[in-house]
């Protein structure tokens, strides 16, 4: 017996691993491109769809109207809300026990009683509270209106959006706060960093990163639930076609445009949120650098 | 020559968490320009002890004087008031503080981590700012590392930075709380060095460490803490060398 092995020198092509086949990958591949090129066949031959009828209410006034004022919903609804939600989290989060109990009590409030009734009931506030003043309780009055002069369809709708959606907002972001290590804060005080200044320059840029996904989500629900401000005869995307094919019966067309303008918002948002995500990541990787650049230009652009 | 008074005093300090009185009354002094190391089993006091100085932890009695300031209280009338914010937060400035966990900004490059405290804390411009950031960067043997990421860094590079950073301020004195627990062994030495650079251009700096070779070459002073109380301090020597007290013994038999 010898131990003299003769390993054939390794040659460069027989040493190469084969991959495992995966058979089951092609057929479904197959499978799914079938499907998809049935519903694509049928979308374009089937004239149940009316892609004429698309075309004509794509850019119709009405439409882009209601575009306008879910977009405005949208949009002031969410700034409202990240401001009332952030006040909220910092009192979820505080050591006093009082503003913890009103941040929480306010969570449970507006999640739990559906969005729909919270409008109906901004809308008719004037039942409740037929006037509104700002003074010292039980002492002068410094300001006073009429209820009704003040709650519009708008005033209510958003703020029956914007507070609804607070309450989400609150708990995306003191989770996000709450991601962000003690020791960070610790550190940051360590330097003589005040705790407004800790949190906006230290805490908060790093909370976002856990912030954004989630609340991307929600700008994205709150789009679409915006629609429920139909039931205060409010005419946003939704409601705007619907008043058109009331009476044209142009009922699927119709929906199709309306789901157009929703998915284009909804691909614009999902692009802000992936560029914002980004940006946030930065130093979160291990490679990345980032150059100055001017401020929006830097918030918008990740690594350049 | 007047008598130099102490850089720190620390005098009846005790601390309570809950119903837990973690520290029993603790007195220290450090001269300036002096190195005390601060040993110790886990959990007998000694992070404690450090964050009462920079008053990250406020002491429920006793009195913490750096550089002839009471740190966290205005005595008046012979009361001592908790002060504001404010001015606690100008006492921290001036003391370093360098965490177990280096505690780096994640979302800063590492100039940006030294240069933020300085520019918004004590309102220095940008290119002071940095300019003195690369100065304490080469100082750590980083200077090619300013536009780093700390997370791109070894264990090592992350506390230098994180020295550096603390350095930035010009504090008059130093905390590390365990610098070099967290790191790998290789990475011990590098850390250790920047820290002996420090303590030889004068720093004044309280180390809690289990390096005991660092405290015997740099420490000027060694405090042996047990369950709250200081119970042997003196040169590295006599407490390392020849402790006369039985716990003292009894820990360096286990560390060394
Ligand atoms: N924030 C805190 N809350 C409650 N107990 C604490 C806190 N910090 C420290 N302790 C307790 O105080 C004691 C001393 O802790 P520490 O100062 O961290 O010791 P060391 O740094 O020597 O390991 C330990 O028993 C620890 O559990
Ligand atoms: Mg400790």
């Amino acid at each position: 017996m010898t131990t003299t092995s003769t390993t054939a020198p390794a040659g460069q092509d027989d040493d190469l691993v084969v991959p495992r086949r995966r058979p089951l990958r092609w057929i479904g591949i197959v499978v799914a491109a079938l499907v998809l090129i049935n519903i694509a066949y049928s979308f374009i031959t089937n004239p149940n769809y009316g892609w004429e009828t698309v075309g004509k209410y794509l850019f119709d006034p009405r439409i882009i109207s209601g575009l306008g004022t879910t977009l405005i919903l949208t949009v002031v609804g969410m700034a409202i809300a990240t401001a009332i939600g952030l006040l909220l989290a910092v009192m979820a989060l505080s050591d006093t026990r009082s503003l913890r109990a009103i941040a929480s009590a306010y969570v449970w409030f507006f999640r739990g009683t559906p969005v729909l009734v919270q409008l109906i009931l901004w809308f008719n506030l004037a039942i409740l509270i037929p006037a509104i003043s700002i003074g010292i309780p039980f002492g002068p009055t410094l300001w006073s209106a009429d209820t009704n002069s003040l709650i519009t369809p708008w005033t209510a709708a958003i703020l029956g959006l914007s507070l609804n959606e607070a309450a989400y907002l609150c708990e995306i972001i003191r989770s996000g706060i709450m991601s962000v290590d003690r020791g960070q804060t610790e550190a940051a005080h360590a330097l003589g960093m005040s705790r407004t200044l800790t949190f906006r320059r230290i805490v908060l840029p790093q909370a976002l990163r856990v912030i954004v996904p989630p609340a991307a989500n929600e700008a994205m629900g709150l789009l679409k639930y915006s629609s429920v401000v139909s039931v205060i005869a409010l005419p946003e995307l939704l409601y705007s076609g619907q008043l058109i094919y009331a009476r044209t019966y142009e009922t699927i067309p119709v929906l199709i445009v309306v789901c157009i303008w929703y998915l284009v918002v909804v691909s614009i948002l999902t692009w802000l949120q992936g560029r914002l995500e980004r940006r946030l990541g930065v130093g979160f990787r291990t490679t990345a650098t980032i150059t100055d650049t001017g401020r929006w230009r830097r918030w918008l652009s990740p690594n350049h | 020559m007047a008598i130099a008074e102490p850089l720190v005093k620390l005098t009846g300090i005790r601390k309570r968490f809950g119903r837990n009185e973690v520290l029993h009354g603790v007195d220290l002094e450090v001269d300036r320009g002096e190195v005390l190391c601060l040993i110790g089993a886990s959990g007998s006091g000694k992070s404690t002890l450090l964050r009462c100085i920079n008053h990250l932890e406020s002491p429920d009695a006793g009195r913490v004087i750096v550089g002839g300031e009471h740190i966290g209280y205005h005595e008046r009338h012979g009361r001592r008031h908790e002060m504001p914010e404010r001015l606690v937060r100008a006492q921290r400035a001036g003391i370093g503080m360098v965490f177990q966990h280096f505690n780096l900004f994640p979302h800063l490059t590492v100039l940006q981590n030294i240069t933020e405290a300085p520019q918004r804390v004590l309102g220095m411009n940008a290119s002071e700012a940095n300019a003195t950031a690369h100065d304490l960067l080469s100082r750590v043997g980083l200077a090619d590392k300013a536009s780093a990421f700390p997370k791109s860094l070894s264990g090592g590079q992350q506390q230098r930075v994180a020295i550096a950073r603390g350095l930035a301020m010009r504090p008059q004195l130093m905390l590390f709380d365990e610098p070099t627990s967290a790191l790998d062994p290789e990475l011990v030495g590098e850390v250790l060095d920047v820290m002996r650079g420090l303590a030889a251009d004068g720093m004044t700096m309280i180390v809690v460490t289990h390096e005991m070779g660092f405290a015997r070459e740099v420490a000027n002073q060694v405090a042996f803490m047990h369950q709250g109380r200081i119970v042997e301090q003196g040169p590295p020597s006599q407490v390392l060398g020849s402790p006369t007290h039985e716990r003292t013994r009894g820990f360096l038999s286990k560390v060394l």
